[in-house]
């Protein structure tokens, strides 16, 4: 598999640049729905190319604090840079992965219709995708493991395929900083492999790659960074650091359900070498 | 037949052929994005301002009145906008209070113009119910040159209005102006009902927009194919509803929309694959199929 564009173009620049400027800059981000603040004064920094989970409790904010990296809304104080620029100006370098409800699933398009979407941001404007970009995207859903469904309307795929189908879009996007609202969500453990694999692919390739996730018991395995989110950002850094018993408390509070993950959770970081 | 076949008629006929079409196209948009509704509180609202036009300039001055309907179905929009922003009112309260308030406001100001001794009357009455009869030939080539220009926007933007339409945050992280294509694709629905106002009349110009998309969709899962076959059912209902209405005496505008329902129920009950007919059969179908492997191939686990 490769994630190559059958047209490479100086594949080396993004990581040759990510070395001068972070890649991901929050700085001091608030945010607030209805004047009630759902962020509060996060600050989160990402040098070097790294899978980063983002874990917290539901109604914590993680898809908020996505959409607040990504300009998709207003921060009432704060400042988010990427790659040292403006995230307007660096859309081309940015790939997205939204929470699956996000979207309407009866919508008339085929599986093919929303992978050559990612296309459309180098396209420009009133350019149709043509053959270059339906190859490009058929590659990108072989990476998924769905080319056999590209005819398919996205309403008769399973959860996980769906989840896959947007995972495909990203890759379409060629991208070199990745967010993604719970792409796990819903698939069965083979996906969920499949879906690791590639994000693993992708930060092989230099590129970062962030991932709400709700499974305590793999984010050890999965991510080599991690964020722990309840309204404040609770800790940061080096999963082996930061993913402590005391962390997980102070962010999802005294909950049992929780609790009981919890002790499994570390357990698996100790047995993970 | 072939004394309605005047020239004048073919001319109309032109004109309601791109109209239907048009409403076809931006209908399926309307309906995708959840905003059938807004199609009737617009066409609703348009009647204050064609009133006003009508009071300012007279009926000679057919693109005035258009103009006046697309001002107040803009203002009609201005408000829905300031109401969902500012207040914690439902949109579906706010589509009801605009539609019903500027209706009222409309039909007030007509009350008012049928008391003034002037001439012309009529012409206001056709934007209610929708005539063809009395326009002229400049009116249908506004009408005409309208649709076209609403039909070009939409295929010169269509994988941006494809786009928005489906997924405006993702469109947004692409760096594409969701906002403003979102406004445009509101714009030229306000437009679409504008173009078809005198034709269909403000009470069914709703239904214009919505009955061929939710036709086109029984045809097909691909969003082209759906904007091809609702334009078709347009400039079908468009045609046979003129024709009907010409060669009847009736109002066009019903005559439009009972066609219109006409082939909806047609697509319902034979469109192949998501016709009732056709899920009937496939549900006899399959009920044989998956019987025989699951019976043969395994054991259910006593
Ligand atoms: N559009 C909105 N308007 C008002 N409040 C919102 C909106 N979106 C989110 N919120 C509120 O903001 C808070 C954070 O929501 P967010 O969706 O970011 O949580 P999350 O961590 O992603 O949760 P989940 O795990 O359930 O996905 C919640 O309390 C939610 O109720
Ligand atoms: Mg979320």
């Amino acid at each position: 598999m490769n994630l190559m564009h059958p047209t490479p173009a100086t594949p080396d620049l993004g990581s040759k640049l990510a070395v001068k400027a972070p890649i991901l800059d929050v700085h001091d981000v608030t945010v607030a729905y209805h004047r009630k603040p759902v962020l509060w004064d996060v600050d989160l920094t990402l040098t070097e190319p790294c899978l980063l989970g983002i874990i917290g409790p539901n109604g914590a904010g993680k898809s908020t604090l996505i959409k607040a990296m990504l300009g998709l809304v207003p921060l009432v104080s704060g400042s988010v840079r990427i790659f040292g620029q403006s995230v307007a100006s660096e859309r081309k370098r940015i790939g997205y992965v939204p929470q699956r409800e996000s979207v309407d699933w009866d919508f008339p398009v085929s599986v093919l219709d929303v992978v050559l979407m990612g296309t459309y941001g180098s396209l420009g404007w009133f350019r149709r995708p043509g053959a270059g970009e339906k190859a490009w995207a058929r590659q990108c859903l072989d990476m998924v493991g769905l080319r056999d469904l590209e005819g398919r309307q996205i309403g008769q795929l399973s959860g996980g395929q769906q989840q896959r189908t947007f995972l495909a879009r990203a890759i379409a996007q060629q991208a070199d900083l990745y967010f993604m609202d719970e792409p796990f969500a819903g698939v069965d453990a083979a996906t969920e492999g499949a879906i690791l694999a590639l994000l693993v692919q992708l930060r092989e390739q230099g590129k970062t790659v962030l991932v709400v996730h709700h499974d305590l018991r793999t984010v050890p395995v999965y991510f080599d960074q991690l964020a722990l989110l309840n309204v404040r950002l609770i800790a940061a850094g080096a999963t082996r650091s930061v993913f402590t018993e005391e962390n997980l408390r102070k962010t999802y509070g005294g909950r049992l359900a929780v609790l009981d993950t919890l002790g499994q959770a570390v357990e698996a970081q100790v047995r993970t070498p | 037949m072939s004394e309605w076949l005047t020239y004048n008629s073919l001319i109309v006929l032109q004109g309601v052929t791109l109209l239907g079409a048009c409403s076809g196209v931006i209908g399926c948009f309307a309906v995708l994005r959840r905003r059938s509704l807004v199609g009737d509180a617009l066409a609703h609202s348009s009647l204050p301002g064609v009133c006003l036009a009508f009071l300012l300039v007279g009926e000679k001055h057919f693109w005035a009145m258009l103009l006046g309907a697309f001002l107040a179905g803009l203002i009609g929009l201005g408000i829905m906008a300031a109401l969902k922003r500012w207040t914690r009112i439902k949109e579906d309260a706010s589509i009801a209070i605009i539609l019903s308030t500027f209706f009222g406001a409309g039909v007030v100001l007509r009350s008012l113009i049928q008391q003034m001794p002037l001439s012309g009357r009529s012409g206001l009455d056709s934007f209610i119910f929708g005539q063809t009869a009395g326009m002229i030939e400049e009116d249908v080539h506004l009408i005409t040159a309208l649709s076209a220009g609403t039909l070009a926007i939409v295929a010169l933007c269509y994988k941006e209005f494809k786009l928005v339409a489906f997924d405006p945050e993702f469109a947004q992280v692409q760096g594409w102006p969701a906002r403003l294509l979102d406004f445009a694709l509101m714009l030229l629905l306000l437009g679409a009902v504008v173009i078809g106002l005198p034709a269909v009349g403000i009470l069914l110009m709703a239904a214009m927009l919505i009955i061929p998309a939710a036709a086109a969709r029984f045809w097909t899962r691909r969003l082209a194919w759906m904007l091809l076959i609702s334009a078709g059912i347009g400039m079908a209902s468009g045609i046979v509803g003129t024709y009907l209405s010409a060669t009847q005496g009736v109002a066009t505008g019903p005559c439009i929309i009972l066609v219109a329902a006409g082939l909806f129920l047609l697509s319902l009950g034979f469109a192949p694959k998501r016709g009732v007919i056709a899920q009937q059969l496939a549900r006899r179908r399959d009920r044989f199929r998956l019987e025989t492997p699951l019976g043969a191939g395994e054991e259910p686990a006593p």
